[in-house]
């Protein structure tokens, strides 16, 4: 049985709940059981944004996350609000552009700290993508989704008016998931 | 099958409604529930129906009692304060027998109190909320497709009985995305010669809930009445995720059951023989099903996201003797499974004491 639950965290804006999104898209195309739940309340832009994401291969009881597999994290803040609930050997992604690594403080975890910003906008041209490079290296280190239904996904979300995007959103996941520290 | 398809809570909900043929949405704007707003504002015309925005939850429950006095399916939405305000026009389409499908999404309360997701709306949804002898038809989904496929049997279901429905959901549902499959059901909707159509070729016909001619009200309630029995007859609407042997019942509704799934499903994982029996009407309460199962178990532990108000129906309901007890997160507190499993691991421990009631 698998059950993978993720927390998406950061500033409103960033593209958090989109991040969140495509990778429980990609988990329906696999077939799979999955839930999004975005945090709700009095948000705006430049406040905290995050979302919970469950998949699994059976029916889904809470979409809620007390001790996530993973958390994704692109603020200084939702770093300090999540890092202790992660379960142990968890895995933790976090934005360096943003936020020092220093302020890991747990050692019992994977955490991988990746420039997303620079990347995105060394690869891209548009800082902006960090989201998708850091889905990317997630869908790499956690196996949970192929990064072929990631980017299926990608085509379902962004069709349309939105199509316009798409070449540079891929782009960025496929950076992400092939970045080596 | 048809393709799945990724989607918030509020939007599978607003479709289902146009897929059941509902054509006439009136509403005023408040939190947690403007997404099915926004979503019906663009949709409905598409379908040819009629988007209306009132100039108040008054407003918009009396303009759907016109809809539906016109024979129309219609709908409205709103949350707490809103449903308050609209409790005159229920008590009034419950009397005059209209159908309509009324949406709640729950806010905190009492008062304006806040958006977060809670329970506490249960006794204004099932005890009619407004004045006088009579009921809603309530469903508690528990999950978006069910946010889609209540809002069809909703609206089915109010014609059938004319009688206004209720959805009563709350922010979990309304915001959170599911893969939804909205392979559309065969819909039909039932004649209804009653309805104000402009009376040229027939004998004019009135509706009205105003009786004032000696022993007529109470006729009418009693009619009304057997309506009633009638529902809870045919329509009862529950899951039961029972086993053979049991040591303790659950019983839970709307998204506070997603916390017990798990619960119940770490509960097993650790050797405790429990069963679940989720309600999915409200109005009417799977009484006969509660009843049953509590007489194989003898305890019953209520989960709510209020301070006991389905408590009340269980406890009618379970079999003379059963040890009751109540977990209960009212003001915006979600339970969490593992507090769920706890509470569990105490009531199948423990002995009588343990229970705060022995019906």
């Amino acid at each position: 049985m698998q059950y993978y639950d993720l927390i998406f965290s950061g500033f409103g804006g960033q593209g958090i709940l989109l991040a969140g999104e495509v990778l429980a898209h990609a988990a329906m195309l696999e077939a799979k059981q999955v839930t999004w739940m975005p945090a709700y309340g009095v948000e705006m832009r430049g406040g905290a944004a995050n979302c919970t994401v469950v998949i699994s291969s059976e029916r889904i009881g809470s979409p809620f996350a007390e001790e996530p597999c993973c958390v994704f994290s692109m603020s200084k803040p939702s770093l300090f609000k999540y890092q202790g609930r992660i379960k142990k050997g968890g895995l933790l992604l976090i934005n360096t552009s943003f936020v020092d690594p220093a302020l890991i403080t747990r050692d019992d975890l994977e955490s991988i700290c990746i420039p997303a910003s620079e990347i995105a906008y060394q690869e891209v041209g548009e800082h902006k993508m960090a989201n998708m490079v850091m889905l990317g290296t997630l869908v790499r280190a956690s196996a949970v989704v192929s990064l072929g239904k990631v980017e299926e996904a990608m085509e379902e979300i962004f069709s349309g008016s939105k199509q316009k995007a798409l070449p540079q959103m891929l782009r960025a996941l496929r950076c992400g998931y092939a970045w080596q520290g | 099958m048809a393709k799945r398809r990724m989607m918030r809570g509020s939007i599978a909900l607003a479709e289902g409604a146009i897929t059941a043929g509902c054509r006439y949405y009136f509403g005023y704007p408040i939190t947690p529930q403007n997404e099915i707003s926004e979503h019906l504002s663009s949709r409905l015309p598409e379908v040819g129906g009629v988007f209306l925005q009132a100039e108040s939850e008054i407003a918009s429950i009396n303009m759907m009692l016109g809809a539906a006095a016109a024979g129309a399916r219609a709908m409205t939405s709103s949350s707490g304060p809103g449903i308050s305000l609209m409790q005159e026009g229920l008590s009034y389409m419950a009397g005059s027998e209209l159908p309509g499908l009324v949406v709640n999404i729950t806010r905190l309360g009492p008062g304006l109190g806040g958006i977060a997701a809670c329970q506490g709306d249960y006794w204004q949804a099932t005890r009619g909320g407004g004045h006088g002898d009579y009921r809603l038809i309530v469903l508690a989904p528990n999950s978006v497709q069910e946010m889609h496929d209540l809002a069809i049997r909703a609206l089915h279901l109010a014609d059938q009985y004319r009688n206004p429905a209720m959805i009563l959901a709350d922010a979990i549902l309304g915001q959170m995305m599911e893969p939804v499959n909205l392979e559309p059901p065969l819909v039909e909707i039932p004649p209804k010669p009653w309805a104000l159509t402009g009376a040229r070729g027939r004998k004019a016909q009135l509706i009205k809930s105003l009786y004032l001619a000696d022993g007529e009200m109470e006729k009418h309630n009693w009619k009304m009445y057997a309506k009633y029995q009638r529902l809870q007859e045919a329509e009862v609407m529950v899951e039961e995720d029972l086993e053979e042997q049991m040591d303790l019942l659950l019983v839970s509704f709307g998204s506070c059951s997603r916390m017990v799934n798990s619960a119940v499903a770490l509960a097993r994982s650790r050797g405790y023989r429990v069963g679940h029996i989720r309600p999915i009407t409200l109005f009417p309460f799977p009484s006969r099903e509660i009843r049953e199962a509590s007489r194989r178990v003898g305890k019953v532990l209520t989960v709510e996201m209020n301070t006991g108000q389905m408590w009340e129906d269980v406890r009618l309901a379970v079999h003379p003797g059963t040890l009751c007890r109540l977990l209960a997160r009212p003001g915006g507190a979600i339970p969490a499974p593992k507090e769920i499993f706890e509470e569990i691991e105490k009531f199948v421990r423990a002995g009588d004491h343990f229970a705060e009631n022995i019906c």
